[in-house]
């Protein structure tokens, strides 16, 4: 339903603010239930992926040695003699409640496996996801308002060149100079031999570490840290950087910005105010995608800095046709895309009132 | 009351301003001067793209530079040059002692800010002596905006421009710009956009304000019938420079500059009866700028020094100037 | 606005009675051709545009004269030389030497071919059936054809492309055709999307309306009203993804998915000389940075196709 000031009544900001409320959950909730329906859609993808494989599933997972007995135990109890829909149904059931079988590579439950592997992809995630935010605004930023001199050059040399390399190239070159040839940082896993682990809390290194205080382990985390998550950070990072460039050069020609300088609002607050927030909604829009990008490349990168994360644990479950964990990390890393991809839309929207706004016009 | 005796508040000397483009400079100021006085009410025609806006812009500063480049000239603000101030120098003068109302109050606004929080700071960053806390600030909002009587202004602090009609993000403009207290007021075409009844209804409440705080206006406006109505002198201008000056009175009465003649008959009159006649040709390409006195090419009496060189300013009555050899003694 | 090129223009033929059928068909062409004259001299203007058609230009030479221009063809297969082998860079082997001394510069230019036959092949098995769909689906907006076209596509656009294609190039038999399939099943969607939304939009413009109103048929609406509108995003997008699927392309082989040894794949051979880091540097550096130049000559290119056909609308 539309308002517009003129058709509301007087005075009513409390019923104004729990509509917004309101209109928010439903968004969210509207949002989720896409969610839901893609996800479900994705499992139909998986299941069929692990069933275009040619040969008997059973037979794979015992191996060839086997008696017959054994397989055939196997197939009734993987219900492979039903039909396909049958079966999608039972492993749909099983992988709702996170049973997703024994792994073929580790002998254990699936879900045992991502549990371990899965905070260390997460925190290399967060951390490049934080550095490509960060870094890309800050460089997109300084190259707009240097718009067309020698730093604008630079960064946007740098930045074309860093949209174009993959990042695996990124991982071999700083592994190269930074941690063969400089020396400055450590090149495999999270923490350097004979340092032990903080308690599991998180699960992020760095911040058990902190949370149980030893500052020489989260400085040795962190060192570890930085190389694999930069090598990653970096195509998204040049991309943010681009496109906040684009945006906000864009931006500083606008009536908005002349009008706010004509009033006397000053420089300080314009830029980081009145021209950084519109400058920001293309930006986030693309972090989204952006974020896919480092999933995708996290399977590289692990590989590379042995990185004992769920993307490396994937690749080798790719490699030994393990089905079972090949479906687990897809799906775990489609429902962690999904859930970032709602939060950038959330605050898209809060960012962007014509979004808000037009969203709830055309309900 | 325009006092004649007192230095002027704004003068403009010579201002000129290129646009960089591909393959060359637009010479699109060129030289430009003015003067306002304190209280006056001054005029400012001319076609569509002929330079007002930008004068305006260049007064203030707020060209996108680059491309704009100004490449000579002075803006003096009470006797100090605004094209050589400082940043915090410059920021005195905007706002408290100019401010301005732009052309399109759909653009003019942050479209993701509301009304509240960019009218206060509007507020905040104009005020004089001392900092406002935000009920302070808040209770100046609302009175800006019961000026330009918009009604419910609690509701408005909070809304959005999209959620405004473009009469009432006018009033908002005309409310942000007024908020500053500023000495002199520079109106681009205010109300341009919108349908011509909340037009008049706009000029008359900027008109009504601006008497009534004695502040000096620039009105840029293509609505002659208003200029004769509330302002006191007209510049009238062509392709980057000033043709004429003269009190309202006297240019309304006797328009000499060729231009303005014919800017005068292309007024449909209800009473005249007939069609207006506009002037034949188009506004020069300021690539490459017809030389001399740059109407030359659609000027009807055009002589042979009209091509040659630029006409300089001749007087031909009192405070009445035309940048005209017709009137070359 | 888009320009519009649909054929209904031809209907004025009728109404210019006076212009004969040869003659207009003349004009068509010499405007055509110098549209392509002006486009040309707009896009030399750019000089990274240029820099992005060179690459380009060398690169496809180079991959398709690859056994006539390399120093060593024959080093392009299961050839060993242990006594070359590991030589860093030097006049004779301008990129050094592998761990079994095949010529590392007559491996990357080899390497070119698969990398470019990956981006034509995908590209080819994709845009085709994803523009259908998207024509389909933004013409029938808001009915069922369209919820099912469009919903399908978001389950594939819901996963990082690399990581299904990944899997599924892993169930099934390492090598370049499959992985070029696996690739091709992830990408259709970024095209159905791309002209879902431009035909949503197109079809409510009057020469659409108009060609309904006469009784056109579905497919001559479809084809020759709505998808000539949509080409220049088409090609655009097709000139960037070229770069884009050779590096997923080069990604998948960096795992050991995709081009199988002893055939010289850029990202096979960036995977194997990774282990020789850092003493043998140059063995994954070289095939790397011919990754970077390929993709590099493509998005120039790609961008400067962009600007030139934005420029146009306008």
């Amino acid at each position: 339903m539309a308002w517009s000031p003129s058709e509301m009544t007087l005075g009513d900001q409390a019923t104004l603010f729990k509509e917004l409320a309101m209109r928010l959950v439903t968004f969210i909730l509207r949002r989720a239930l896409h969610s839901i329906f893609v996800l479900l859609g994705l499992s139909v993808v998986i299941f069929g992926i692990s069933r275009i494989l040619p040969g008997d599933p059973a037979r794979m997972a015992v191996g060839a040695r086997a008696p017959q007995w054994v397989v055939d135990n196997l197939r009734a109890q993987m219900h492979l003699d039903e039909p396909l829909f049958v079966q999608y149904g039972y492993w749909l059931a099983d992988a709702v409640q996170g049973k997703f079988g024994i792994s073929l590579v580790t002998r254990r439950e699936v879900a045992e496996d991502i549990k371990e592997f899965f905070p260390a992809t997460l925190e290399l995630a967060l951390f490049a996801g934080i550095l490509m935010g960060g870094f890309g605004i800050l460089l997109g930023t300084i190259s707009a308002q240097h718009k067309d001199r020698w730093i604008d050059n630079v960064v946007r040399v740098l930045s074309y060149l860093g949209v174009v390399t993959p990042a695996f190239v990124f991982a071999i070159i700083f592994m190269l100079v930074f941690g063969y040839w400089l020396k400055w940082l450590p090149t495999i896993g999270r923490l350097s031999e004979g340092l032990t682990r903080p308690p599991v809390i998180t699960g992020l290194m760095t911040v058990d570490a902190l949370l149980a205080g030893d500052l020489v382990v989260f400085w040795d985390a962190l060192k570890h840290l930085i190389l694999p998550a930069v090598a990653l950070a970096m195509g998204g990072l040049a991309q943010e950087a681009r496109i906040t460039r684009a945006t906000m050069s864009d931006n500083l020609t606008k009536d908005y910005i002349a009008a706010e300088r004509a009033l006397g609002i000053p420089e300080r607050v314009i830029m980081g105010k009145y021209l950084l927030k519109p400058s920001l909604i293309p930006t986030v829009s693309i972090l989204g995608l952006d974020f896919a990008g480092t999933l995708s490349s996290a399977f590289l990168v692990e590989l590379i800095f042995n990185w004992p994360g769920i993307s490396r644990y994937g690749i080798n479950a790719m490699l030994r046709k393990d089905l079972n964990a090949i479906a687990a990390v897809i799906l775990v890393l489609g429902v962690v895309f999904i859930v970032v991809n709602i939060i950038v839309d959330i605050v898209v929207a809060y960012l962007d009132p014509r979004i808000r706004l037009s969203a709830e016009r055309s309900e | 009351m325009v006092r004649m005796d007192t230095p002027p508040l704004l003068e403009v000397r010579d201002l000129q301003v290129h646009f960089k483009v591909f393959g060359g400079h637009l010479k699109v100021l060129d030289g430009v001067n003015m003067i306002v006085r304190a209280g006056e009410k001054v005029g400012l025609v001319g076609e569509s793209g002929c330079g007002k806006t930008t004068t305006m812009k260049a007064i203030l500063r707020i060209l996108p530079q680059p491309p704009a480049k100004i490449v000579g000239g002075q803006v003096l603000f009470r006797g100090q040059d605004v094209l050589r101030m400082r940043p915090d120098e410059l920021r005195q003068i905007r706002g408290r002692g100019i401010s301005m109302i732009f052309q399109d109050p759909t653009a003019a606004l942050n479209p993701v800010f509301t009304i509240g929080q960019q009218l206060g700071d509007v507020i905040r960053y104009s005020h004089r002596n001392g900092r406002l806390d935000a009920r302070q600030i808040q209770l100046k909002a609302l009175q800006s905006l019961k000026e330009v009587a918009l009604a419910d202004p609690e509701r408005l602090l909070h809304s959005y421009p999209i959620q405004l009609s473009g009469g009432m993000r006018q009033r908002v403009c005309i409310a942000m710009a007024l908020a500053t207290q500023p000495e002199l007021l520079i109106a681009d075409e205010p109300g341009t956009s919108l349908d011509v009844t909340i037009q008049d209804q706009i000029l008359r409440l900027l008109h009504n304000l601006v008497v009534e705080r004695n502040t000096s206006i620039i009105l840029i406006t293509h609505t002659l019938g208003v200029v004769r109505e509330v302002t006191d002198r007209v510049y009238v201008m062509y392709a980057g420079s000033i043709v004429e000056s003269a009190p309202t009175k006297t240019l309304f009465a006797n328009p000499m500059f060729p231009y303005t003649r014919g800017l005068m008959q292309s007024v449909p009159r209800l009473s005249g009866g007939g069609v207006a006649e506009g002037i034949p040709g188009r506004i020069p390409n300021y690539l490459h700028p017809p030389s001399g006195c740059r109407f030359h090419p659609r000027c009807p009496h055009v002589m042979e020094i009209c091509r040659r060189e630029k006409p300089p300013m001749f007087t031909v009555g009192e405070e009445h100037y035309v940048a005209c050899y017709l009137y070359a003694c | 606005m888009t320009e519009v090129t649909g054929s209904w223009a031809s209907g004025l033929q009728g109404e210019a009675g006076h212009v004969a059928l040869a003659d207009w068909q003349e004009l068509q062409r010499r405007s055509r051709r110098e549209n392509i004259g002006r486009a040309w001299y707009k896009f030399s203007r750019n000089p990274l545009s240029v820099a992005g058609l060179v690459i380009v230009l060398t690169i496809v030479l180079l991959a398709v004269l690859a056994p006539y221009v390399t120093p060593y063809p024959h080093h392009a297969g299961p050839f060993t030389d242990f006594a070359n082998a590991k030589l860093p860079p030097n006049p004779r082997y301008l990129f050094g030497t592998d761990t079994i001394g095949r010529d590392i510069l007559t491996r990357v230019i080899f390497g070119f071919q698969d990398a470019l036959l990956m981006g034509i092949v995908v590209l080819a098995l994709v845009v085709p059936p994803g523009v259908l769909l998207g024509l389909v689906a933004g013409y029938n907006q808001g009915t069922w054809i369209d919820t099912v076209i469009m919903r399908i596509t978001d389950i594939f656009l819901a996963v990082p492309p690399l990581i299904l294609a990944l899997a599924i190039a892993s169930v099934l038999k390492p090598n370049l055709m499959n992985s070029m399939m696996a690739v091709s099943l992830m990408w259709w969607p970024w095209y159905t999307r791309l002209v879902y939304g431009l035909t949503s939009q197109l079809r409510n413009e009057y020469f659409v309306k108009s060609a309904e109103t006469l009784g056109a048929s579905k497919a001559h609406i479809l084809f020759r009203e709505i998808l000539p509108n949509c080409v220049s995003p088409i090609f655009t997008k097709m000139s960037l993804d070229m770069g884009w699927v050779i590096l997923i392309g080069s990604a998948l082989s960096f795992v050991g998915l995709g081009v199988q040894p002893p055939k010289p794949g850029l990202g096979t051979m960036v995977a194997d000389g990774a282990r020789y880091l850092p003493d043998q540097w140059w063995i994954p550096v070289f095939p790397a940075l011919g990754i970077v130049v390929i993709v590099l000559g493509f998005n120039l290119l790609g961008d400067g196709l962009r600007d030139l056909l934005a420029a146009e609308e306008v």
